[in-house]
């Protein structure tokens, strides 16, 4: 039982539950980490509205909504999934010469108590390096997210088409397009026989 | 601001009981001239709490027995999206599909913008969204599973010019909400989610009267100046329900939708007076009273004869034609006027999108249409230009899709 939270708070969040299995969008479920009492950070966590840009191969990104109902800050690690080889944290910040770049955040994303993370295309997005196989549209994509007291949280994504998300990678100098499949679309229908 | 739900399944009575109150007020004449003066002279806040909500607030139920959008109250404007399945799309694919395709419309009719929706702002006034699914035969077949014996083009009428860029097509999604944007907005979103699925065969726009311009519940007029759907069966009612939801298989709680594109020759309707159209349609243009009654809602006296012997309402009139004697020979019409792009040196391009409802084609479409297609003085002045037939899947409970009963 999580003492911490208002019966209030303990009611919103499962409103935000239950709305997230009632959209079909995000089912999650967390592990504890340890054997304490009080809640850990996986258990204070809620997920909705997440999904994952369908890519054929190399890199993707996934979005959504973290809420941390929990009255404690609380700091995601890392994430990981068996459709990409390599996942990341990341932020998009503006670099010397005034451009949006992304770049991996130091130290993973930190969701202050009663605070919402939105990820979302052209800002903070859990980033796939390493597309194991296509993630075409419809596709549920199951996520692990590791917080800094070791729990974790599950959570499904369904994969949807997106033109958008194109966003440059810091450090390298061309843009990287993070589905080859979406520029299809723009000249030849190449994608739709794919 | 949370998007106001309606309180039944999508018949608008919250819409209905505002109205009427608001007619009663302004029929009361020198007391509603009483009740102006003490509104204006009320304090603010009672004078906000009685404003008037929001359309596009309004929101239709989504997940139901049956799909929203049939006995829903016909929105003012409707959007009919005829897509043809990609070659490689399977059982699995069609599932992906209707997964997705249903989260983005359980969400925009709720006011919510869809996931990964480029232009969230314009979700926010669903104004009695409703998306609704129907697939036709090649959907059926991709999905490996047995389709209704109807579930296939109607039968050749003599007087069909049909046009492939309007008729068949393997998935049609129905927009309708009272907002064009709105319809604008969702059919964009759906279907970007279509592209890896399905290319678009034809879009079919159509519109009845804006909301607020006649009171909700009056029957449609199209563009010949008809009173148009009469003689519906009333949602809400078992007689209804008989007419148009199927009871058994995957289509149990669904139902059969044909979509008919009829253009309208208007300039040839011109020429025909008053009393030719009341002849030709049975009815009054006037007010759609039957030409043996005073009221739309009067049953037509097909007895009824003049001095001379001959039938009031005409034996080649439209409302005599559509009336069969077999009482399961009917269905529940929800069309749509259309009024496009002029061709050449005509004027106009318009006529109806005609929809119709019905548990079973074969046993309540077909029979009418033969009927009329041998006769109904109207086909003078209309062209079926396109045609189609689709299976309308029940509606789905949350976590659920549109079309789990053939899918899943």
């Amino acid at each position: 039982m999580n003492t911490r939270t208002t019966p209030l708070a303990a009611r919103f969040g499962a409103l935000i539950a239950a709305t997230a299995l009632l959209a079909g969008c995000a089912s999650q479920t967390s592990t504890a980490a340890d054997d304490t009492d009080t809640a850990t950070a996986a258990e204070s966590v809620v997920v909705v509205d997440a999904w994952v840009k369908t890519a054929d191969e190399g890199m993707s990104a996934a979005f959504g909504e973290i809420t941390n109902n929990g009255d404690t800050d609380l700091t995601v690690v890392s994430a990981s999934t068996e459709a990409s080889s390599m996942v990341e944290l990341h932020e998009t910040v503006e670099n010397e010469s005034g451009e949006m770049m992304m770049r991996q955040i130091e130290g993973g994303f930190v969701i202050d108590a009663g605070d919402t993370l939105s990820l979302e295309p052209g800002g903070s997005h859990i980033m796939l390096m390493g597309v194991t196989a296509p993630i075409v549209a419809g596709d549920d994509v199951t996520f692990t997210l590791t917080f800094a007291d070791d729990s974790t949280l599950e959570f499904t994504a369904p994969a949807k088409d997106y033109s958008g998300a194109n966003e440059t990678y810091e450090g390298d100098d061309m843009d990287m397009d993070m589905d080859s499949h979406e520029d299809s679309h723009e000249d030849t229908d190449e994608s739709a026989d794919e | 601001m949370a998007p106001r739900r309606e309180p039944t399944a999508g018949r608008g009575h919250a819409t209905r009981r505002q109205f009427l109150f608001g007619g009663a007020v302004a029929g009361v004449g020198a007391a509603a001239a009483v009740g102006i003066d003490y509104a204006l002279n009320r304090p603010v806040e009672a004078a906000d709490a009685a404003s008037a909500p929001l359309n596009g607030d309004v929101t239709v139920p989504f997940y139901s027995a049956h799909q929203a959008g049939i006995d829903t109250d016909a929105q003012s404007h409707g959007l009919f999206v005829a897509l043809d399945l990609l070659d490689d799309v399977d059982r699995d694919g069609l599932r992906r599909m209707m997964r997705i395709l249903t989260d983005d419309a359980a969400r925009l009719t709720q006011g919510e913008a869809a996931l990964a929706d480029s232009e969230p702002e314009l979700a926010v006034a669903p104004a009695r969204l409703t998306v609704t699914f129907a697939f036709g035969p090649g959907f059926v077949s991709r999905a490996q599973r047995k389709a209704p014996a109807w579930l296939q083009p109607l039968p050749a009428f003599t007087v069909d010019r049909l046009e492939p860029a309007f008729s068949d097509g393997d998935l049609l999604i129905q927009i309708a909400s009272d907002d064009a944007l709105t319809v604008a907005h969702t059919a964009r979103m759906l279907l970007k989610d279509t592209r890896s699925f399905a290319t678009v065969r034809w879009t079919q726009q159509g519109f009845r009267r804006s909301y607020g311009s006649v009171a909700p519940g009056t029957t449609m007029r199209n563009l010949f100046g008809q009173v148009d759907g009469t003689a519906n069966p009333k949602p809400g009612t078992a007689d209804f329900d008989t007419v148009v939801w199927a009871s058994s298989g995957w289509l149990a709680g669904g139902t059969s939708m044909v979509v008919r594109r009829i253009h309208t020759d208007l300039d040839k309707w011109d020429r025909l007076d008053r009393n030719g159209r009341d002849q030709s349609l049975g009815r009054y243009h006037s007010n759609g009273a039957p030409l043996t009654g005073t009221d739309e809602h009067d049953e037509p006296d097909f007895e009824a004869t003049t001095s001379l012997g001959f039938p009031v309402i005409p034996e080649f009139s439209h409302v005599r034609r559509s009336r069969s004697d077999n009482p399961t020979e009917r269905i529940f019409r929800r069309a749509y006027n259309y009024d496009d792009t002029p061709v050449g040196a005509e004027v106009s391009n318009s006529g109806l999108i005609f929809v119709s409802f019905q548990a079973d084609v074969d046993a309540q479409f077909t029979p009418l249409q033969r009927r009329l297609d041998e006769l109904d003085l109207l086909n003078e002045w209309t062209v079926p230009i396109g045609s189609a037939v689709f299976a309308v899947p029940p509606g789905c409970a949350p976590g659920g899709y549109i079309g789990d009963t053939l899918l899943a």
